[in-house]
């Protein structure tokens, strides 16, 4: 259980405390404070992962989100599995059992890496437009042998126990990131007044500072950190938030945070005072300004086999080292175009190991970190750079070589050096990926060899964001970006007091981004630029030559910057080398486009509380508890619960079995039919109408008139948008002069109204009238059947006398003593009433219907069998029978437009558009099965010539169809062109089994055509 | 996700409580039936795309149910005005630092976005 790289002393783990761990199976111990990452590295463990598609060995290259290799699958149970977590940013905890997401049978012993052994021309950029193109029929079968090749990770296929929160915050200022700029950007915000947020997504907050070289007021930089950190969590206007990621600017300053609150005490979430605490939070946070403070990202330097384990980015070393007081190797060799990077070897030698050469590409390197180099001993080897790295488990050597920048090319024999790490870096690249979410393209810098953010109105960037890279003027940065976020919204500015920091001289950097080789690029060994999708340097060449000039298509050709990855360590690298091989400038190449989520987000983190039964909203009637108790099967219809039908135990059961469906609804259909049935109706929209010119607004709503319709008499109605498209339907009762109550559509109650409300609102506000929603507020049951007036007697004082109470009147009075709108309507074209009472009595009227109902054989029925019972009418449904292009004309519906009203209703004018007038349109018929046993398919198309050769033309297709145990048929509603002018035609349905159905195309109403049985 | 600033209820508001229906200022005809099929087409289906400012109506739907107007950069998204039915907005194509002719007559009226526009 030793730990061969880890320091005797230093860095900010505590040693008295061992946690145990298990990398792909096997056993190693590290300490708190350690992420996976540098207790691996502690370890001596060189290999973490496989490369994507050459299965190449990989190592740990950096130290945080960048991280392009160490992607591991976490979890020691099945319900514990979290794919795609960087090594780099999970913290350690005891206990905790990760894998690699590639390599089979491991990641030590590799068979997927012959493929890359056996020439690279295997998989050439483009690869799978180039193999895969044919014959497209064995796609299937490479994609999954290339799917279990490549793996990144797995979803657990147990529920997770973990729970998650959505928080929405508002703050003044959300500043992201708390290094030296967040951190002083936070002070003065937080100082004028302002409610400032601060989130760092690492384990601690201080960023650089955590691993600084430089002193603050003569202090370790990390003092300064805890001294400010408690100042500012000593204030009640400021919000920390450690652990926690921006993933997502979104518009108008909404930012995503996801906050990870207990990732780093296991796998899942532990118990507190016996409740599972909340394992992720996503914050909402709606922010007056932003500062992002989100600091740099270093660039490797592109040489080849700089993917070998051993190769390093200098930072990370620096990282490892300062932070964790872990050093990844005995004899280094620096690689470096710039000054800062120095660091990597001072900290190395400083830690007790050798450092071999820094090979500096610059021709005079003179900073003050070189002058500290040269004057510890440490070999510089200047105008050169590492051209190759020796090794293939592990670096075993560095070939250094004097490289010609301008000329591209090797000068001089390159040198081998021995040694086990190679750190590179070829500068630094500013954290722009939020301000890229906000859609402004980033700007390039010829002095900062970088891109920097191009900003939206309220954002401000501080410190390396916008390559602003020494510690005091970052520190003044922030110090600025704070008070201006904070002026801007109004505080009075207070300045705050900096910590002193010696400034440092450094030397410009030089421009290196892919290193020469004595071979040319396609011949060379590879050069990586896009570690984790495995773009070299030569596929990049390769897609230049092909013709993909556009840094987006070269992108999308070689997979460049895709995945989790992002593109966060190669995407620039990457851009100079297609801009080398296109003689052009990066800008000129173009600029990159970094899109939300900056890293990977679990699901549980984005749904929070939204599942299962808090998914979406439910919506129940008074009568549900009932349905429930009764056994219904329930359908969704929108957001509520209906019943569907009532099964019942079966006549001939034995132990309790049920009906089925079809039994069910048989059943239902023939009690409707032959005595008297029970629907909950209370979900049908309804919406009451009031105002002096309430009649005039329905007369412009409805396609048919309204003038005329009586206090006390229901209409039918058809609702069309202005292209002539029915959209809507129901009836409407005059309540009164100026009082009307609309009954809409289930699904279709929240559109009318602000379909109402716009037309009101926007083309006719002169017109008096106001819509209010009493859908909840009113439960409606329609019994319908030959017995209803006999059993609605019993309960009523109203007068059911069949001339006194007509179909299609309305009348208020009593119904089981509870005060009713009982409406004289019917959607099953029997005799039937809705009796309409306040929600809050329904069930007391409900219970009353069925302790009088019984002797008549009442029998509770669900949508199903109004379905049924409906479309045996040739009643339609909207949005069953219509779809958007079905007039009152196609319908058959001419019944109900009124063509000479004096104001030009919705849809009016459309009804003579050419389009609309054609012949040949589809309308609505009836058609029986020849074979009566067969219930055509919804949706089945119909064609005149079952012959024909494919592809037929379709002449329509089926809406609605349903066995009638009426009719003891199949029979359905369609539409075909020019159907109505069809009747006793036979059509065809071929089906996808190969069958083909005959029909008759009849008269969309099957039952009681003269409408008789609703009249008794 | 956008901030929009309801003239009605004098709030900004998240945009989850508001719907958009489309592009603004598009009246009905007064005769539908004096315009030929192809201006009632032009009405019914034709809408502009601009890259720049646009004018949009929007409802705030679960809030006070007000339909009202929205001047909205389709490039930043910025939301340079809102302002009621009937009232003229500030920002258009013509104006696009604001201050059109039609808008002078109603300073008043026209609420300027308040943490948006800056």
């Amino acid at each position: 259980m030793s730990q061969p790289n880890r320091l005797s002393q230093g860095g900010r783990i505590d040693r008295s405390r061992k946690l145990h761990f298990t990398f792909n199976g096997k056993r190693y111990q590290g300490h708190a404070g350690d992420t996976l990452a540098a207790a691996l590295l502690a370890n001596g463990v060189d290999i973490v992962n496989r490369s994507f598609k050459y299965s190449r060995p990989r190592g740990i290259v950096a130290a945080g989100a960048e991280e392009p290799n160490a992607v591991v699958q976490l979890g020691s149970s099945e319900a514990g599995q979290v794919p795609n977590v960087r090594a780099t940013q999970q913290a350690l905890f005891d206990g905790l059992v990760a894998r690699s997401t590639n390599g089979w049978p491991n990641v030590q012993r590799d068979m997927m890496s012959l493929v890359g052994k056996l020439g690279g021309q295997f998989m050439p950029p483009g690869f799978y437009y180039k193999t895969f193109m044919a014959p497209a029929s064995l796609w299937m079968t490479y994609e999954k042998f290339i799917r279990k090749g490549a793996g990144l990770g797995r979803s657990p296929t147990e529920q997770d126990p973990d729970i998650y929160d959505h928080l929405h915050q508002h703050c003044d200022v959300l500043v992201i990131g708390a290094g030296p700029a967040g951190l002083a950007a936070t002070l003065a915000a937080a100082r004028s007044g302002a409610r400032v947020i601060l989130c760092d997504e690492q384990e601690e907050m201080g960023g650089s500072l955590l691993d600084a070289r430089e002193r603050l007021d003569g202090k370790p930089a990390s003092q300064w950190v805890a001294e400010a950190l408690a100042t500012l969590a000593g204030m009640e206007n400021v919000t920390l938030l450690p652990r926690t990621t921006a993933n997502g600017y979104h518009d108008h300053h909404f930012v995503t945070l996801h906050e990870r609150r207990t990732e780093h005490l296991g796998e899942t979430a532990p118990l507190r005072d016996g409740h599972r605490q909340v394992r992720s939070r996503m914050h909402r946070v709606r922010a007056g300004r932003v500062v992002l403070a989100t600091g740099t990202h270093e660039r490797p330097l592109v040489y080849a086999n700089n993917d070998v384990p051993g190769n390093l980015v200098a930072g990370a070393v620096s990282t490892y080292v300062r932070r964790y007081g872990v050093v990844p190797g005995q004899r280094l060799v620096l690689s470096t175009s710039n000054d800062h990077a120095y660091r990597a070897a001072l900290d190395w030698l400083e830690s007790g190991r050798e450092v071999v050469a820094i090979a500096d590409a610059r021709a005079n390197p003179d900073g003050e970190l070189v002058e500290q180099a040269r004057a510890q001993g440490i070999r510089i080897m200047t105008g050169s750079a590492v051209v190759e790295a020796k090794g293939d488990t592990r670096v075993t050597g560095a070939r250094v070589a004097k490289v010609d920048l301008d000329g591209f090319r090797v000068v001089g024999k390159a040198e081998t050096l021995d040694c086990d790490t190679i750190a590179s870096s070829g500068g630094y690249s500013p954290v722009i990926h939020l301000a890229s979410h906000t859609g402004g393209r980033p700007t390039w810098r010829d002095d900062l060899l970088a891109f920097v953010p191009t900003l939206v109105k309220g954002v401000s960037a501080a410190g390396g964001a916008h390559g602003i890279y020494a510690t005091a003027e970052v520190l003044a940065d922030g110090q600025h970006a704070g008070g201006q976020a904070a002026s801007e919204l109004g505080f009075q500015a207070v300045s705050i007091e900096l910590p002193k920091v010696a400034a440092r001289r450094d030397g410009p950097a030089c421009a290196l981004y892919q290193v020469p080789h004595e071979k040319p690029t396609l011949r060379a060994p590879k050069q990586f630029v896009d570690l984790q999708n495995d773009v070299t340097a030569a596929g990049i060449e390769l897609a230049t030559r092909e013709g993909f000039e556009s840094i987006e298509h070269v992108k999308r050709y070689t997979a460049m910057g895709f995945g989790t990855d992002q593109g966060k360590l190669g995407n620039i690298n990457g851009m100079a080398i297609a801009a080398r091989c296109l003689n052009k400038s990066i800008p000129e190449v173009g600029t990159t486009v970094f899109r939300p989520n900056y890293t990977p987000v679990t699901f549980g983190a984005i749904v929070g509380r939204h599942c299962r039964e808090l998914f979406d909203p439910e919506r129940y009637t008074a009568m549900h508890q009932w349905h429930v108790e009764h056994g219904a099967e329930f359908e969704d219809v929108g957001q509520w619960k209906r019943p569907w039908y009532f099964p019942q135990v079966r006549a001939d059961a034995v132990n309790g079995e049920l009906e089925s469906m079809a039994e069910a609804v048989a059943r239902e259909c023939r009690a409707v039919r032959e005595a008297i049935g029970i629907l909950d109706a209370s979900t049908l929209g309804k919406i009451d109408i009031q105002g002096p010119d309430a009649r005039e607004f329905l007369g412009r709503v409805y396609t048919n008139k309204w003038a005329k319709l009586a206090p006390g008499r229901v209409r039918y109605g058809l609702m069309c948008k202005d292209d002539g498209m029915v959209f809507d339907d129901g009836t409407t009762s005059c309540l009164g002069e100026n009082h009307f109550l609309m009954t809409t559509t289930t699904g279709g109650a929240a559109g009318v109204l602000e379909w109402l409300e716009l037309w009101h609102q926007t083309e006719w506000p002169e017109l008096q009238v106001y819509f209010t929603s009493v859908t909840d507020h009113w439960a409606t049951m329609t019994i319908t059947g030959p017995e209803a007036r006999k059993l609605l007697a019993e309960l009523t004082d109203i007068d059911l006398d069949r001339e006194a109470f007509q179909f299609m009147d309305w009348r208020e009075g009593k119904v089981a003593d509870v005060p009713a709108r009982v409406f004289r309507i019917s959607f099953t074209g029997e005799l039937a009433y809705e009796i309409n009472v306040q929600a809050n009595y329904a069930q007391h009227v409900w219970d009353a219907l069925f302790a009088h109902g019984e002797k008549y054989g009442l029998t509770p029925y669900g949508t199903e069998t109004m379905h049924v019972l409906r479309a045996e009418k040739g009643f339609i449904i909207a949005g069953q029978e219509t779809d958007g292009s079905v007039t009152p004309e196609d319908l058959g519906m001419q019944w109900c437009v009124g063509y000479d009203k004096p104001f030009s209703w919705i849809g009016q004018r459309a009804l003579t558009r050419e389009d609309t007038k054609r012949e040949g349109r589809k309308q609505l018929v009836g058609l029986k099965p020849k074979d009566a046993k067969v219930v055509l398919e919804e949706g089945a198309q119909i064609v005149l010539d079952p012959t024909h050769a494919i592809p037929m033309p379709m002449v329509g297709h089926v809406t609605s169809s349903y066995y009638s145990p009426t009719l003891d048929s199949g029979f359905a509603l369609a539409v075909i062109k020019g159907g109505q002018q069809r009747m006793g035609e036979t059509v065809y349905l071929p089906m996808a089994d190969g069958q083909t159905h005959e029909a008759e195309i009849v008269s969309p109403i099957f039952v009681d055509p003269k409408g008789e049985r609703q009249n008794v | 996700m956008f901030n929009i600033h309801c003239p009605y209820c004098g709030e900004l508001r998240e945009e989850e409580e508001f719907h958009p229906k489309g592009q603004a200022h598009i009246a009905r005809p007064a005769d539908p039936a004096a315009c030929t099929d192809e201006e009632w087409g032009d009405y019914l289906f034709f809408r502009d795309n601009p890259r720049g400012i646009h004018h949009e109506l929007w409802v705030h739907a679960v809030g006070c149910r007000k339909f009202f107007n929205i001047t909205r950069h389709t490039v930043s998204y910025e939301i340079l005005e809102t302002y009621k039915m009937g009232e003229q907005p500030s920002f258009t194509a013509e104006y696009p630092q604001g201050g059109s002719d039609a808008a002078a007559m109603h300073p008043a009226q026209v609420a300027q976005q308040a943490g948006v526009h800056a």
